[in-house]
């Protein structure tokens, strides 16, 4: 029997109840239906816009959220309280992580005083070590997160995700509030803590060049479901779904002119009432028959599983790229 | 030096300028220079607190008064100093000849009242239109920004719509009294890539086929790159380098742009470290002597102790660098 992956969704999903109305609640769907896993070492990419319930997913991960429906297996086993700690999380923003009042080797420390155990000794002198580490300085542990920059600051959350000796770490935009010559150093970081710790990452981003750069699978999320999934290089470089193609055509791009990119219309749909068929269907270019069935994940070459019965089918070759060309020749092709 | 024709809209002329707080005087521009001529899109790029939200705010004169002080240098907007009008001048320039469209639309709207009436109440401010044409204009110019319903939009209040969708209505006020010069400061920072592919695409329509110039705020290359004619790359409220995006972007002259280039994730293999920019932004309470980007530059020596002028490089490109400056005059 092959040994189970370090990490392993399966079918999961996500749905928070919201109160307001005379008329009793609704639900959100944040994630319906989501599987993967993740190998020791590897990192896995979630990308998508927002709303498409890729932090959600995250948190349900750690179990920061209930989930509704589905499993999160650590190794195999369905993760408890005890398991946590082989799961950490890095937020978006490190103003908002840390607490002001604590200086940052009890800041660094935090899930061992957790724990128990310690003495403020050790906690120091472990505080320090983890604090040189992701690149502080020794003298820096006595200092409060006002004192640091926002690259800093993220570095004293990345030290503290470490302290418990996690592994996996589920990074939520790690550097989508950083400037891009400081989103350098901490990607560096990330990169250099992998290697040296095995350490697997989910990293959850809307920036498809950093995805690109640093995960090794990329799964691409739409109102809560994997759309197209596989080796990074494959999906990003050839995307079979409709939806990767429009989100790819979408993304700034040094050597390509803003004339001939054709922005799809409308926007995500709710996730108070889900769709009926393909979720994609309303936005999608090649929508035909056969959309209004509900879509699976299928297998479509090599590593990568596709959600569209056209792709599946006929075996078509890589979506081209939308024609170049000015596109707002008309006012009067209106978007909803 | 060769630069697009046109009418100067606004210039500035190596503006310093400073916040006093109580720790001292944050000196936020040191030296900006930038001109904006008629009809072209010009990108002001740099990291966050290189000064490029404080020079466009001190051109129309956003900022709050008492806490920005000029302490050098000076603005022509539209050929006068917009430092010298008076409030009601003041009024008459803003909207109808320059107008911002900023980050977060939220903010920028009135949450208590429909968007249509905020659209025409910014159109009758500044045109002689009675209630019917002003409304129609409105609608025809949300049907510009590729709103279907507009009509029904104008009856919706701001928080019934998507961030896409308010940044939309602000465009359309933008243009409204037909400025000379747009102000977008960020605009898209808050949206998806794929609202903001629609939004790039809808200002560089609306804003070529009516002429207009547009200032384009923002920290991503990218989008500049894919926008702008021209580009000012600035650093700690200085102007590092400017000239046409396309020769920029292909050989930057400066080191901070060249960085700022470089580790980008985009551009380099994956899984290989990218290169970063050492150090950080220098203390603007207390900016060291000479070139400010020196520390972190590996290119720096002796000569960089003295403030490098923004001097021609090529045709139509400018660069704050000796380095460059020495080469240009060698060849």
């Amino acid at each position: 029997m092959t040994e189970p992956p370090l990490l392993s969704v399966e079918d999961l999903e996500v749905r928070y109840r919201v109160t307001s109305g005379w008329f009793g609640g609704a639900d959100v769907h944040a994630v319906n239906g989501v599987s993967f896993s993740v190998a020791e070492g590897e990192t896995i990419g979630i990308v998508g816009e927002s709303g498409c319930g890729k932090t959600t997913l995250g948190q349900a991960i750690l179990g920061l959220t209930d989930i509704s429906a589905g499993a999160i297996k650590l190794r195999g086993t369905e993760q408890d309280r005890a398991r946590r700690t082989q799961l950490q999380i890095i937020f978006q923003d490190p103003q908002s992580s840390l607490d002001p009042r604590l200086p940052v080797w009890r800041l660094i420390t935090e899930p061992l005083h957790i724990r128990g155990g310690y003495t403020r000794k050790q906690l120091i002198e472990r505080a320090t070590e983890l604090a040189v580490s992701v690149g502080l300085r020794p003298e820096h542990v006595d200092r409060y997160p006002h004192e640091f920059s926002g690259g800093q600051r993220q570095r004293i959350a990345i030290a503290r995700a470490l302290a418990v000796e996690p592994a996996l770490l589920v990074l939520d935009e790690p550097t989508s509030a950083l400037d891009v010559s400081v989103q350098a150093q901490i990607v560096n970081l990330l990169l250099s803590l992998q290697a040296e710790r095995k350490l697997s990452y989910v990293l959850i981003s809307h920036d498809v060049s950093l995805v690109r750069h640093v995960a090794d699978r990329v799964a691409v999320m739409y109102l809560g479901q994997i759309v197209e999934e596989g080796p990074t290089l494959d999906v990003l470089d050839a995307p079979r779904h409709p939806y990767t193609r429009t989100l790819l055509d979408a993304v700034p791009s040094f050597d390509r002119p803003l004339n001939s990119i054709a922005p799809r219309a409308g926007e995500l749909p709710s996730n108070r009432t889900l769709p009926t068929g393909c979720f994609f269907r309303d936005r999608c270019p090649s929508a035909t028959t056969g959309c209004e069935l509900p879509q699976v994940l299928v297998p479509a070459d090599g590593l990568r599983t596709v959600r569209c019965h056209l792709v599946t089918r006929t075996g078509d070759t890589t979506l081209p790229r939308s024609a170049p060309g000015p596109v707002f020749s008309s006012p009067n092709d209106a978007i909803a | 030096m060769t630069e697009p024709s046109g009418d100067v809209l606004l210039e500035i002329t190596d503006l310093s300028l400073e916040f006093r707080t109580y720790r001292g005087p944050i000196k936020a521009l040191n030296g900006v220079s930038l001109n904006v001529r008629a009809g072209e899109i010009v990108g002001i790029v740099g990291e966050s607190g290189c000064g490029k939200s404080v020079t466009m705010m001190a051109a129309t004169r956003l900022l709050p008064k008492g806490a920005a002080h000029i302490t050098g240098g000076g603005i022509r907007l539209f050929g006068s100093d917009p430092m010298k009008l008076s409030e009601r001048e003041l009024q008459h320039v803003r909207g109808r000849q320059v107008s911002t469209i900023f980050q977060e639309p939220m903010n920028a709207l009135n949450p208590t009242r429909r968007i249509g009436e905020q659209i025409v109440e910014v159109i009758r401010r500044h045109q002689r239109l009675d209630n019917a044409a002003a409304t129609s204009k409105a609608s025809g110019l949300l049907r510009d920004m590729l709103i279907s319903e507009p009509e029904r939009i104008m009856q919706a209040y701001p928080f019934e719509l998507s961030g896409g969708m308010r940044q939309r209505v602000l465009i359309a006020m933008a243009f409204s009294c037909e400025p000379r010069l747009i102000i977008a400061d960020e605009p898209t920072t808050a949206l998806d890539v794929t609202v903001q592919a629609l939004i790039l695409g809808l200002i560089k329509h609306k804003a070529t086929s009516t002429g207009t110039a547009v200032v384009f705020i923002s920290h991503d290359m990218a989008v500049v790159s894919q926008l702008c004619d021209r580009l000012y790359v600035l650093y700690a409220g200085r102007v590092a380098e400017a000239g046409t995006t396309a020769s920029v972007l292909a050989a930057p002259a400066h080191p901070y742009t060249r960085a700022l280039i470089r580790c980008l994730p985009g551009l380099a293999p994956p899984k290989q470290p990218l290169e970063q920019i050492p150090g950080t932004l220098p203390d603007l309470l207390d900016p060291p002597a000479g070139c400010l980007f020196r520390a972190r530059c590996r290119e720096a020596d002796d000569r960089c102790v003295s403030v490098p002028p923004l001097a021609a490089i090529e045709p139509a490109r400018r660069a704050a660098c000796w380095r460059r400056i020495e080469e240009t005059q060698a060849a």
